[in-house]
């Protein structure tokens, strides 16, 4: 049971992420991507004559099922599987976020912003409304995801894969160093 | 029951996303303010991996398991893979998490996150009405 409740390093869980790809090809001949069920559920939930969302998203329905089944597996390992310590961060990164005011370094995210009492703070509703507004905007404009564009498009050596990387990682850059500081000081 | 190989497979992923760590926000700041390896070196070795994968696939002409061929569609270039992967650029880094990770999170019961996933949801529905308004 050691080995399934330690954080697993990267180069076991990196190549098992990778495995998806090939995993999902042969089962099903579908490509490995998260962001387009974001699509679906638009499609499948709210009723309107808008063109994107007009199309069978029952055809694509074992997106959503995957999805379903990301959940299931998060409850699994959060509450079956969960390590009980700290997760093992960098002493750079423990003082650099000590700069932006978090405290509290236990669990998946910082619960000090993380909570629903701190989306009535305009700090707190920026970083979880308008950044989730950004990920549902920006990745189904982008065509795609980390999984879609960075880890299935790369695999198949796309160039517009390669573009979309990276300007995640341009975007994700400018907002941690230039503009996180002063949203965390809101 | 077709689809019970695609939630099999999709608990699978959960569980990595959650024992790899991906998931957390303080890693994905470690990441992109380059203070640790750990992020970099699981992309990049599911990325070799996926690789090596399609080309076995290519090479071999491997089959699915109904025996069809496989089919990847390409990726075209439009401008949004700049313009909208630059916007979920700025969000990933906000949230701390791509969509794989916020389904993931809501199941091991932070349950705040559901509320990233609404707006992710909202977002995309706003591209959906905007989409012939955008240059692509």
């Amino acid at each position: 049971m050691n080995i399934l409740t330690q954080p697993w390093p990267w180069y076991i869980s990196g190549p098992l992420i990778g495995l998806m790809v090939p995993t999902l090809l042969i089962i099903g001949n579908k490509a490995f991507g998260v962001s387009s069920t974001l699509r679906h559920i638009c499609a499948a939930c709210i009723p309107n004559k808008v063109k994107f969302f007009d199309y069978d998203w029952k055809n694509e329905s074992w997106n959503l099922i995957f999805v379903f089944g990301v959940a299931i597996g998060g409850l699994i390992a959060g509450f079956f599987l969960a390590n009980p310590n700290p997760i093992q961060l960098s002493d750079a990164a423990i003082a650099n976020m000590n700069k932006l005011g978090i405290k509290n370094y236990s669990g998946m995210v910082p619960s000090d912003v993380f909570n629903f009492t701190s989306l009535l703070t305009l700090r707190g509703f920026i970083l979880m409304v308008v950044g989730g507004f950004f990920v549902g905007f920006g990745t189904r404009y982008a065509g795609g995801c980390t999984s879609g564009h960075a880890i299935m498009g790369l695999s198949n050596l796309q160039l517009p894969s390669l573009i979309a990387t990276c300007c995640f990682f341009g975007g994700g850059l400018l907002m941690t160093w230039v503009i996180l500081p002063y949203i965390m000081n809101l | 029951m077709k689809n019970f190989k695609f939630l099999l497979l999709g608990i699978i992923f959960g569980i990595i996303l959650i024992k790899a760590e991906v998931i957390s926000w303080f890693r994905i700041q470690e990441m992109f303010c380059f203070q640790s390896f750990h992020m970099y070196g699981i992309i990049c070795s599911a990325i070799i991996v996926g690789l090596i994968s399609i080309q076995l696939i290519k090479k071999f002409n491997i089959k699915t398991i109904s025996g069809d061929e496989i089919k990847i569609a390409p990726k075209e270039f439009t401008k949004g893979n700049v313009i909208g992967g630059f916007m979920f650029g700025l969000g990933w880094a906000m949230t701390g998490a791509c969509p794989g990770p916020l389904y993931a999170l809501i199941g091991s019961g932070v349950l705040v996150v559901a509320v990233i996933l609404l707006s992710a949801v909202f977002g995309t529905y706003v591209y959906g009405i905007l989409r012939d308004k955008l240059p692509h």
